[in-house]
Order: structure tokens, then sequence, then C-alpha cells
């Protein structure tokens, strides 16, 4: 699959500057996978280095392998030069290395202040925990990155991207000399990325070495200074982000050529399928109301925050609305329950595929057929064979790549695990789809499949609502856009009207 | 994306290679080996009509056991069950003292196990609290009523007709406890592993979020899964009843664990999510055959419940032990 010739060596550009931490020769295997072989990386104070690579090209191996989760099979961590080996992940923290996950590790029943220093609590008399110099020195470090938090505030009572905030601060308490940033911008809104690139660039100034993880082109270019790219485990070319162009990057991830280009559509709305009137919920949101028709896909963008998760969940029966109807095909409906809202052709993929969207721990096939067992067993009792040809079937649509039917959906990629939610819903025959977020923590090539099967579902007569936070996909895919803000539907826009300023300046109330 | 011509087997292994390597198939080693033991160590033991008698020791707790099972597999918990026997056996021993016949008693005893279990479904599911909570308060509660119904009497007189449950053979040594010991286990295992309701059971179990979104019905799943648990104790409290002769309020008392052991013995998984009705079969008889074994050898019941105890453990212990001591 790997032809020698578009492998890059690692330049000598990438290793005249002394790295605070590098990678050299490293290797690491799985029983059947060969996860990295011999790749190198380099991590040079003051410098953001972006890591880029398809899902399941080893990333998360890495970070594991920089934060002594993992222990490599092969190769040396070199910190300043001198080989060190991080048996345990305190081992790594010891030498500066912090890493903010993707999905961050805190604590909702503490304190602020608690999640940044546990752990590492300043102690005062007898060794207990100085609370009074905790709160401080919390408070200092997170008016130094410019949020607006108090120390004392209860974790849950945040949003998610004061959560990240927090997971921030954290890592700069410990005197953190590496940060390694695993998709952080995935999560937050237009605002709070432009504020964490801001605090990118305050710790770079500090002279922090940064790793930056991302799927989003736009925020490599406008953040990193450096960056590698692996695939399938091996590294592929590093250097200067300024040597390089976007087409470039992808051609290295990818190992071909990827049109960035929405799929063509020619939109032929049929039938009313879905009337929404008047719906409300006591605190998330009010008054929302509107029409969808079949082949039609209806976006909705907004801030984090604004409600459209929360209204796509009561929509889909999740939560109960304090007001409003829903009427299917023009009859009117009553949605107390997914199971409902499933029986009357309305389905929902979430954003939160590994709680809510995919049972993990349970084979392909069951959770693809799990909705429709009603319809393919006899009577109540189970057709295993009848289940292997509706999953079989369906995850061959989506081109789903996977070792076996049998296998746990935990052990596939988020590109690869979305599919199979897709899959299980398309195996229902609804007649609406809501996709929340659907390409969120998904690699550019499964992205792109998404997007081509999410036109096609359209071009079939299935109606399709996308909720999406990134405006390229919301314009590039959406024939309407509803925008809403604080709860509220602010705008209906389509045609002309479909341009990223008009959508931000609705979005965030301009 | 292009489609290939790419095809995704349904299996890597075959149903068959998985199953012998599963965790029932060492518990059915341990079985036969203590079942070999036990004929060394005893020569009363193959006897009949004696291992007849030993299938007492397991046939009325394998029958909550059963139930149990699916209701640890979905993530919840019942330890009312020994309470509810208490209660049903006292319900029983109160309808004699009427004048009730057989049929009425039978129907007491499932009446009263169903209520005890739609009384703790319904604290679960509509309340939302906690199963290992709301059962431990039951079982306060349900052996309470017992106590006050009955103090240091105990109810006697059932008729002979009711006595059969207990006591009575199907054919030459085989009990009717035990024949409806295994039509019960076969009704469990056809439908936790062949039905929709037990997909959905292990779908709640691993993740009971995702089922609800995935349009499981979760709160009635959960409430069906209390009301068979309740049902299955109140058949245990017929046929330990009708086996005794009487009902004091002690009756079964501390069963509610050795369920728990049972189910958990034979591999279901004590966070929810996997487990199998064949292992819980093969435990209940490894605990039987232990039991038996050990009362056979004149040892005390304080040191049985500590090889329980021992036994749980060890087989819990010993495939973690040899991952570990093949990891190095």
């Amino acid at each position: 699959m790997l032809k020698q010739s578009d492998t890059i060596m690692p330049s000598e550009r990438a290793t005249a500057e002394p790295a605070v931490l590098a990678l050299s020769g490293i290797t690491k295997t799985f029983p059947g996978v060969k996860a990295l072989s011999e790749v190198s990386l380099n991590l040079i104070p003051g410098k953001v280095t972006a890591l880029i690579g398809e899902n399941g090209a080893g990333k998360s191996t890495v970070v594991k392998i920089l934060t002594g989760i993992y222990q490599p099979d092969g190769g040396d961590i070199l910190v300043n030069g001198v080989p060190t080996a991080f048996p345990v992940p305190q081992a790594a923290a010891d030498n500066g290395v912090t890493a903010i996950h993707q999905e961050t590790v805190l604590f909702d029943e503490l304190s602020v202040a608690e999640n940044i220093f546990l752990g590492h609590a300043p102690r005062g008399a007898f060794g207990l925990i100085d609370r009074k110099a905790m709160t401080r020195k919390a408070g200092e470090i997170l008016d130094g990155i410019g949020a607006g938090i108090d120390p004392g505030h209860k974790l849950r009572d945040l949003g998610i991207a004061n959560k990240h905030l927090v997971a921030i601060a954290r890592a700069l308490s410990i005197d953190a000399r590496v940060v390694i940033m695993d998709e952080p911008t995935a999560a937050l809104s237009h605002k709070e990325i432009e504020e964490l690139y801001e605090l990118v660039e305050s710790l770079r100034a500090q002279g922090k070495a940064i790793l930056f993880i991302s799927h989003k082109f736009d925020e490599i270019f406008r953040i990193a200074d450096n960056y590698t790219v692996f695939r399938d485990g091996q590294l592929i070319g590093d250097g200067a982000v300024s040597d390089v162009t976007e087409a470039d990057l992808v051609k290295m991830m990818v190992g071909r050529d990827v049109s960035q280009i929405f799929p063509k559509r020619t939109p032929d709305p049929g039938d009313e399928v879905l009337k929404v009137a008047g719906y409300s919920h006591p605190t998330e949101f009010e008054d929302i109301g509107f029409t969808l028709r079949r082949g039609e896909i209806l976006g909705f963008y907004g801030l984090v925050g604004a409600g459209r998760s929360e209204f796509m969940q009561a929509l889909f029966g999740i939560t109960r609305p304090s007001a409003g109807t829903v009427e299917v095909a023009g009859t009117p409906v009553q949605i107390r329950s997914a199971a409902d809202a499933v029986g009357n052709g309305i389905v929902y993929v979430p954003e939160d595929r590994g709680r809510q969207g995919a049972i993990l721990d349970l084979p392909i096939f069951q959770n693809v057929t799990l909705p429709s067992l009603g319809r393919i067993s006899g009577k109540g009792f189970l057709k295993l064979a009848e289940e292997f040809r509706l999953a079989r079937e369906y995850t061959e649509r989506l081109d789903l790549r996977a070792a076996s039917l049998d296998t746990h959906v935990g052990n596939l990629s988020g590109g690869n695990q979305q599919k199979v939610v897709i899959a299980k819903w398309l195996a229902t025959r609804p007649k609406v789809i809501i996709l929340d977020e659907p390409t969120k923590g998904v690699d550019i090539g499964s992205k792109a499949a998404v997007h081509e099967f999410t036109a096609e579902l359209a071009a079939q007569g299935l109606a399709v609502i996308m909720v999406s936070s990134e405006i390229p996909e919301v314009l590039g895919m959406s024939d309407r856009v509803i925008v809403m803000r604080e709860g509220r539907m602010v705008a209906e826009l389509a045609g002309d009207d479909l341009q990223p300023e008009t959508l931000v300046r609705h979005a965030a109330g301009i | 994306m292009s489609t290939t011509d790419r095809v995704i087997p349904d299996r890597l292994r075959s149903p068959f290679e998985q199953r012998l390597k599963s965790w029932e198939t060492l518990l059915l080693f341990v079985a036969i080996g203590i079942f070999v033991a036990n004929s060394f160590a005893s020569p009363y033991f193959l006897n009949a009509w004696n291992l007849s008698d030993a299938t007492f020791n397991f046939t009325e707790k394998a029958m909550i056991a059963f139930a149990m099972a699916l209701l640890i597999i979905s993530g919840e918990i019942d330890l009312s069950v020994a309470s509810i026997i208490a209660l049903a056996s006292t319900a029983m021993g109160a309808a004699v003292q009427m004048g009730v016949g057989t049929p009425g008693l039978v129907l007491t005893g499932l009446g009263v196990g169903l209520i005890c279990g739609a009384f703790n479904g319904v604290l679960v599911t509509r309340l939302g609290l906690p199963s290992i909570v709301v059962t431990i308060g039951t079982m306060s509660l349900f052996r309470g009523i017992s106590y006050i119904v009955l103090g240091d009497q105990a109810f006697r007189g059932y008729p002979a007709s009711f006595s059969w449950f207990g006591q009575g053979y199907v054919w030459w040594v085989i009990s009717f406890e035990f024949v409806l010991f295994a039509v019960i286990a076969l009704i469990y295992a056809v439908l936790l592993h062949k039905t929709n309701f037990g997909r959905a059971v292990y779908a709640i179990g691993n993740n009971a979020t995702g089922a609800m979104f995935s349009g499981i019905r979760v709160q009635r799943v959960r409430f069906i899964l209390f009301l068979l648990t309740g049902l299955m104790s109140g058949v245990a409290a017929i046929c330990l009843t009708a086996r005794l002769g009487s009902t004091r309020p002690s009756i079964a008392t501390g069963w509610e664990l050795e369920i728990v052991t049972m189910v958990v013995l034979g591999g279901v998984s004590i966070l929810g999510g996997s487990g199998t009705i064949v292992g819980v079969v093969i435990a209940a008889f490894v605990m039987g055959l232990v039991t038996f074994g050990l009362g056979l050898l004149n040892v005390p019941g304080i040191v049985m419940s500590i090889v329980i105890g021992a036994l749980l453990i060890g087989v819990i212990a010993l495939p973690r032990l040899w991952a570990m001591w093949r990891a190095g």
C-alpha cells in the first residue's frame, strides 16, 4: 500500500533544533496489528507541532506512549536527548509531559480548583490540603489564560468549553514543558476556538513544546509551526508548515488525492414528511417550528449551547417537551420515548457516539439489528441468519471497514463506529434521519464518505436534519439552514443567504 | 470511497471455538473435578438416592438464580429474594389456617412473589432509585412483616398434596423439584439467548443510555425483570415450604447472597452486560456438589460457607492469575 517513493524521510531541518521530547524509531505492536512502525517525532520548545493522520494512523498510540500509558516495543523516548522510559503515567508527568484529551478526564463532583490540583494540591499544616492557597493559585492560573471561571464552582456546573479551559489550567498547574492537545477544538464554538488559539500562542510564547492533534486543516495552518504526518503507523513526512500546502498534507495523509468539495446535489424536495410547531422546553429551547420534505437536507447551525442537540433529543423522545406538536406525513403523532420516535420513522444519530450512539461492547451485527429486531425476528425469537443478512446489507452500503460482523464496535475507529450507528438506523427504514455533528472526531477520508452518503440518502427520498458546528459542512450540505441562538430559532436561510458571514452573524446575535 | 468487492465475514471464530475457550468450559472442568474428588472422598457419594438428595441443595436457589442472572446482566440486582420467600411462605401458611387448598396455596405463593417483584420494580423504574438500595430496604421490610405475623411461632398443617411440590418424585430418583429446575433453566436459557427480550437485556447491561437511544424501552424491560425475580422467589417459596412442611420467619435466611454467589460463579459479570444461563446451571451443580460432599464428610456448616467463599474467589481469580502469569 505504501510506496517507497511517497515516503519522505525525516528531514535534517526538523532535528536541527534541540527537541525537549522526541521519539526515535518507536515501534508498537498489538495482537494482529502493527500500530506504529519505527516512527519519529520531535517536540521543540516554543513550537507547535501538528500531528496529522487519518483515524487508525497511530496518533492515539503515540499520545499514549508519550504519556506513559503504553510501552513501546522498540525505539527510544528522548528527554532532552537522553533516552528515558515512561513505565507509568506518573513518569511522563514527572518529566513535564501533560495531555489534554479529546474527551477530557475530569471529575464532575469536584470543584474547579480541586480538579486543577488533584494529586498535587498545595499542602499546609500536618500535610493537609491548603484550600485557601489552592483556590488562590487556581484563580491565578485561570486568570492567566483569560478564563473567567470561579475556582470554587463544581465542575459539573460548567459548559464543555469551560471544562476544556479547566483541563488546560490543570496542565499548566504541573509546570508542563510539553503539552499534548488531542483535538482540543472538537467540542468548541467559533469564539471559543479563537480563544483557544490565543491560549496556544501564549503557551508557545512561554517556551512550551506543544503537540497539536487535529483533523481541521484551517487550524493547522493557523496555529502550527511544524507538522508530522502519519499513515498506517508509519511516518510519512515532517517539516515546517510554511513549506507545504493543504493539498500536500491531504495527499500525505490519505495517500491519494481527496476532493474537499462537497457532493453535488440536485435537490428535488418531495412531499412534506415532518412538521414541527411550537416545540418548547422549560429551560433548553422555545417555540421551534419548521417543515421538512422528502429528499431535503435541513441544516441546524448555532454555537455550542444554542439548544440544537437538546431540541433534537426532544424530537427523538429522549426528553419531554413542555409544548408543541409533531406531524409525520400529515398525521399528528405523540412522541413520548425513543421507541415512539423510531416507530414513527424518526431516527437520531447522536453526537456522543460512545455513550448514546453505539453499544461498544456488543458486536457490530447486534448493534445494527437492535432497533429492527421486532421486524426481523419470528414472534420475538431471534433469527441469527436474518440478523447477519441485515447487518451485512447496511454495513456494506456504508463501506464499513471491520474484521468481522462479530467484532465489538468499541474496536472500530471513530469513522467506522459512526457507520455502524448510521447503518443501524437505515436498517429501520426511517422517514427522517437526524445527524447530530456526524463528522465530529471523524478523519477526512471517512468525512467525505459520510457527506457523500448523506447526499445519497437525500437523493433516495429520506429527509435529513443535519446539526453541525462546522460552517463549510453545514453550507456545503444543506438546502436550508436554521440558525439557533440561546434556545430560539433566529433565522431560516436558503439560497443566496447561505453565506458564512450571515450564519455567524445570526448565531452570535450581532 | 469506491465500493470494493471486499466482504466482511460474519465471524472470525466459530461459535464452537468461542464456547470451548469460555468460562463455562472451565467451570465444567471444576464441576467434574469436584465430582471425582467427592467419589473418592466418600463411599456414600456414588449412590443414586444420595445424589438425588444432593440436588435439593441447589434446585430452589437456582430457580431464583436464573432470574437473578438476567437482572444482574441488565445491571440491576435484587437482594430481597430470600425475604420474598419468607413473606410468600408466611402468606401461604396463613392461607392454610383459613382452609385454603393446594391450588389456592400455589396461587398465593406466586401472587405474593409477583407483588413483591412489582413493588421493587416500581421503586427502581418509576422513582429512579438504585436497585441495590431499594432491595436492601425491601429485604428488611418483607421479612419484617413475616416476623410481625409469626413472632416465634410457625405455620404448619400443609395438605399432603401440597407437600408433593417439595417431596414428590416424578420417576425413580428424579424429584419434581429437579424437573422443575431443568424446565426453568431451559425457559430462561431460551429467553436470554434466543429472544429479542434477551438481546435487550444484554444491550441495557452494556450501555443503558445507548439502549434507550436505540429505541429499547429500558424501564419496561427492567420492570419485567424485577417481576420475574419476584415470581421465581414465589416458586422457590412453594417448593421450600412444601419440602420443610412448615413456615418460620427465618426461612431461607442468607439465601440472597448464596444466589448472587451462584450467579457470579456462573460467569455473570457483577457489573452487568455478560453471562450465560449454562454458566449458572453449572455453578448450581458446583455449589450443590461441594455442599453435599462436605456434608458427607461431616464438615460443619460454618466451614462449608468458608469453602464456598474460597471457591468463588479462587475460580474468579484463576483466569486473572493465569493471564498475569502468561504476561510475565
